[in-house]
This record gives structure tokens, sequence and C-alpha cells, in this order.
């Protein structure tokens, strides 16, 4: 029997072996689950059948769970797979495990901008929106111009990255350092990211640049793949490697930088995510799909346990996406390990 | 090239025990370390700038060496020490420790956070000891959970904060007066354990086949490398403060002077580390007219652009 389906769509074709399938579709289930558990969570307990009716306009808790709790877990969702597809396409790109959207100096550059707006400009959230994504891109422009020669390598662009990223977090720990003790208390609050308070006025542009982006990984992913397999082999078929690359570090630097702007840097989730799709699929390749699955179910997981753990008080969700994404990845390699021990 | 670079860690030596906030000529320092001189120079010199620069030796060899030997055993460019959760459990021992009460003195705080980086080091070979790639991924992740852990922690207490803030950034200054002869001891001795290992790894950058068909023993080199980052990077984070970057930077240097060979890589990481750090630390004392630079902020500055420019005349080097 076949041990793959291939779905076609005009032009367009997708080979998933079934593995791929079945994971896609339980991670898909887990983050359903989560997000009526999450909707039901909040000051008071809606039971599912409450949400189910409100979110359909019915019942008492109708504001509740469309204005206040919906926002908070579409937002959880789509940037956790936002932050997934950014950290495939970097780990793709680099060949490295390592190589993710924090490696580049985003975050490093975006919490600069940050903390700029806050001890110079007086911080309010469309300076630090702003600010921000400034800090992140202008990195990012940096760190793309200096690694370009005849031509860009994915390990010549980490190596870069992580230079850039080295001084940055030596100005931002020294900014953080020579700053009154309240001032840099609320910078290391922005910089453990965090969904608390989230609206749907903030989400519209938001999910508008993460579709729209996600649409462009779709047209590249065929080239992607035939990338990872080497630069021969990509350009013996047709791939043009350098433009197919600049789109997938736009694409990349756009995913991540649009949820800093929103929500400040979510750590972690970029790294975590491809790999733990990478280890639930057992495929070879980093790919898109289980990575993005991986990163919504990671992130609403960790953004509801942020708001259990010490209730009332809600933790910064960075805060909870590093111990629990750290935690979940230790357990598949020690159970790798265990497996291999074994066999 | 190595007698050139000895030649020029002595002139950085130098170098570091004369200039400073108020400079001193060669000659004074000289007769202030014979004992023949008196006075603020005798006291400088003796009490502040000769510790200050020992330190920056022992610390500059140790992360450098630290940062050869996880590049080397991983296969992995962008090891560095800090990988292996070093720093991750030093800070967080700092701030757990902060929590209980217990990091009130420097002393403590040194032990404190080499219990940390040491633990958290042992803890990521238990799981992730079975490949290099396995190994690094799982020092990633220990380090997330440790540092989310203390960032928590951090927010919640203001005054744990204060005092992490001050820590977190590697500096060389105010370290003087910590009783350093013990990570000063512990570096000595894994440098040169450091330096008996070379042969056998050598062997095992050729594959694990082919080291043992070479009548070398794979998991006892692997585990002494392992034992000796720990020792090299937690005892240097522990006197130091986390100095990130030089353990990553230095290898990359010393790899274009050595020539594919461990020994000698080894011998010109031991001496480009203090060179480093010891120039960097000048700098720091000097660069602005306002105080005091922590030398992290310096290595960065200084070693990212050498990087950078490396990296791009010549291609990135696999080691």
């Amino acid at each position: 029997m076949s041990r793959s389906f291939v779905v076609r769509a005009g032009a367009y074709s997708v080979r998933a072996g079934r593995r791929t399938l079945a994971v896609s579709f339980a991670l898909l289930l887990a983050a359903l689950g989560l997000a009526v558990l999450g909707l039901s969570l909040g000051g008071s307990w809606s039971s599912p059948q409450e949400v189910l009716s409100a979110l359909a306009g019915h019942g008492d808790a109708v504001v509740v769970v469309r204005e206040w709790r919906l926002p908070r877990v579409a937002a959880a969702l789509v940037f956790g797979a936002a932050l997934g597809l950014a950290g495939a396409i970097f780990q793709n790109l680099t060949r490295n495990a390592l190589g993710s959207p924090d490696i580049v100096g985003l975050d490093a550059g975006s919490y600069t901008g940050a903390l700029f707006a806050i001890t110079v400009l007086g911080g309010t959230s469309a300076q630090l929106a702003v600010s921000s994504i400034a800090g992140g891109l202008l990195t990012a422009g940096a760190v793309y111009a200096l690694s370009l020669r005849s031509g860009l390598s994915g390990l010549r662009l980490i190596v870069v990255g992580i230079a850039a990223n080295a001084m940055l977090t030596a100005l931002n720990s020294w900014i953080v350092l020579r700053a009154e003790l309240d001032v840099a208390l609320a910078a290391t609050g922005w910089s453990a990211g965090s969904l608390n308070g989230i609206d749907w006025d903030e989400l519209t542009l938001p999910f508008i640049v993460i579709t729209a982006l996600a649409l462009l990984l779709v047209t590249l992913s065929h080239g992607m793949h035939q990338s990872a397999l080497g630069d021969e082999v990509a350009l013996a078929s047709g791939v043009r490697l350098n433009r197919l690359r600049l789109l997938l570090v736009l694409a990349g630097v756009g995913c991540t930088a649009t949820v800093t702007a929103v929500a400040g840097p979510i750590v972690f989730v970029s790294l975590a995510a491809p790999q733990i799709g990478r280890l639930l699929t057992g495929a070879a390749g980093v790919a898109l799909v289980p990575a993005a699955l991986s990163g919504a179910v990671l992130l609403l997981a960790a953004d509801l346990t942020a708001q259990l753990l010490l209730a009332p008080v809600a933790l910064p969700v960075g805060v909870v996406t590093t111990v629990i994404g750290g935690c979940y990845l230790i357990g598949l390699l020690v159970r790798r390990t265990w497996r291999n021990g074994r066999g | 090239m190595l007698v050139a670079s000895v030649l020029l860690l002595f002139v950085v030596v130098v170098a570091s025990v004369c200039v400073g906030a108020q400079a001193i000529a060669p000659a004074e320092v000289w007769r202030a370390l014979t004992g023949a001189a008196g006075g603020d120079e005798y006291l400088i010199v003796r009490e502040v700038r000769l510790p200050r620069t020992v330190l920056g030796v022992c610390v500059g060899a140790a992360l450098g060496t630290a940062g050869t030997l996880v590049q080397t055993l991983t296969r992995n460019p962008l090891a560095e020490p800090g990988i292996l959760g070093v720093s991750a459990g030093a800070g967080f021992a700092i701030n757990l420790g902060g929590l209980l009460g217990l990091a009130g003195g420097q002393a403590a705080q040194l032990a404190l956070a080499f219990l940390g980086a040491v633990l958290a080091a042992v803890l990521v070979y238990a799981l992730g000891s079975a490949s290099p790639l396995q190994l690094v991924l799982t020092g990633v992740a220990l380090s997330a959970v440790l540092s989310g852990i203390s960032l928590g922690l951090r927010l919640m207490l203001p005054d744990v904060f204060d005092r992490y803030r001050f820590w977190s950034i590697g500096s060389l200054a105010g370290h003087e007066q910590v009783p350093l002869a013990l990570p000063a001891a512990t570096i000595a001795v894994a440098l040169v354990c450091a330096a008996a290992v070379t042969r056998p790894l050598n062997a095992l950058v050729l594959g694990d086949e082919v080291a043992q068909a070479l009548g070398g023993h794979v998991l006892r080199t692997r585990l002494s490398v392992l034992v000796l980052v720990t020792l090299l990077a937690g005892a240097a984070t522990a006197a130091a403060g986390p100095i990130a970057f030089l353990g990553l930077m230095v290898p990359h240097l010393a790899r274009r002077s050595a020539g594919g060979s461990i020994p000698w890589l080894m011998a010109y990481t031991m001496v480009l580390g203090p060179v480093l750090l010891l120039a960097s630390d000048i700098g720091a004392r000097v660069l602005l007219p306002t105080g005091e630079v922590p030398v992290a902020v310096v290595t960065a500055f200084v070693g990212a652009p050498v990087l950078i420019w490396a990296v791009r005349r010549r291609g990135a080097v696999s080691p």
C-alpha cells in the first residue's frame, strides 16, 4: 500500500506522508481542544456549551467570549503558527537546527528599538510597536546585506546574525543596567512577550499580513524543499536560488516582526516548533505545516498556562513558552535516546 | 605566528597593568611589583590592576578553550560554552539564591554561580549524550527552561532583578576582592588537561570509526572534553559573569592560524583568548569618559565586526 498521498489542485500538487498527515490532524485537534478550553477559562468558567452558543451569538457570555477571550485565543494560534513558520524557514535556509529568527538578531534588534522607545520616548504602545519593528527590520536588513557576497550562503547568514545578536544583546543589557530600576523592570517585562489584554483592533492588520506571508510561502515551499537537498539539485531542477532565499528571508522576518510588534518577542517558539514537528512526523526535512501547527499548539498551551499558573496574576506568555517548549523538547529528545538505546 | 601571538599577549598584559583611570608608567609598575615603591601606585598595581589582569588571563583562556573544545566535539561552528547550559544554569542559581536570600556576598554569588553552571551542564550531558546534535539541542532547551524560570522570578521580585542585572553582564571590574584563588586554580588545572586531551580529540575529529580504528577511546575522550568544558566555562562565568561571544569568537580566529591541527588550534586559543579579553578590558576602562563599560559589551562590539569581516573575507570555516 502506498505510504503517501498526493493532493492535486490545478497546477499545484502536495505530496504528504501518511504519518505527517496523521500528526497534522492530531495537532489540529489539539489546537481546537485548547481553543475551546481557552474560551471557557477566565475570571469565571463558562462551560463548552455556553462557549459555543456565545460564539453563535446567544447567551450571557457573548461579550466575554467573543470580544475578550476569542481575540487572545486567535492571537495565540495565529502568532504561534507564524513563529513556527519563521523558524522552519530559517532552519531550512541555514540547514542548521539552531537557525531561528532570534539568531539573526531580529529579537535583539526589536528589543533595542523597544528600549529606545521606553527610555527615550516615553513608551506608548504605538511607539513600542513602531520602534520594535524598525529595530528588528534594520537589524535584519543589516545582517542580510552583510552576509550577501556573490550569493547568500546559509552559514554566513547565521554567523553574521550571531555576531549582530551578540552586539545588540550586550548593548541591551547595558541599557537595562544603566536605567532606573522601574524603567528597567518595565523594559524587561516587555522583553518577555505577552498576550495580556489584546483585542481585535490590534489584530486585524497583523492577521492580514501573516495570511499574505503564509500564501507566499505556499508558492515557495516546493523550491524550498528542493534547495534543502543541496544547491546543485536545486539549480538543476530550475530553482532560482538567490531570489528564493531573498523571498524566504522576507517571509520569515515579516512573520517574526509582525508578532513582535503586537506581543513583544515571544522567544523559543520559532526554535522549538519546527524541531517538535520534525520529531513528531519523523520527516527528514523541516516541513512547514507541522511546524506551523506545532507553533500554534505550543503558544496557545503556553498562554493558557501563563494565565492559570499563578492566577490571578497573569505571567507573560514568553516566560512560559520557554519553559514548556524547552521541557517538551527535552522530553522528545530523551524518548528518542531511550528508543534508540533499546533498538 | 605563535611566537608573535605570545609577544602580543605580553604587551597586552603590561598594558593592562599600566592603563586605567590613572596611567602608571611601566617603570613605576616594576618598582611597585618588586616592593620598592610605596603609596598609591603600589596599592593600585598590587590590589587592583594585577588581580584584574590575572583574572582576565584566566577567564579569557578558559572561555576560549571551552569554546574550541565544544565546537570541535559537536562539529558545530556555532556552538559555544553557553549552549551547554552553563550561563543559564549560573544565572538561574543566582536568581534562585536571591529568592531564598542566599546570594548576599560576592563569595556566595560565586559559589552559587559555579554550582548552577556545573549542575546544568551535568543535566545536559545526562539527557543529550547520544549524539553531538542532540547535545546541542538539549543544551538549548534546558537553557531556555532555566532562563524562562529566572525571568519569571525576576519579574516578580524587583530586588532579585536589581542584583541580577549587575551580574548578568560580564565584567572584570569589581571582582578584584573576591576569593579568586579557587576559580583560578580550577581553570589552570583544566587548561593543562585540555592540552593533554588534544591528541585523542584530533583523532575524534576524523569520525568515531576512524578514532576507534586509531586506538582512541571515543567515549572516554568525549566525556573528558565535556567535563573540561564545564569546569572551564563554569569557573569563568562564576568569576566574571557571563561573557558571551568570546567562546564563539576565539576558535574562529585561532582556526585561521592553526591550519586544521587540533593541538595547534588549542595553543593559539589559549593565547588569543586572553589577548582578546584583556584588550577589551583595557578598552572598557578608557573608552568612555563617563566611566567604565562592562567588558562583555566591549568584547561583543570588538569581536563581532572582526567575526563578520572574517566570514565575509574567507567564508565560514568549518571545524
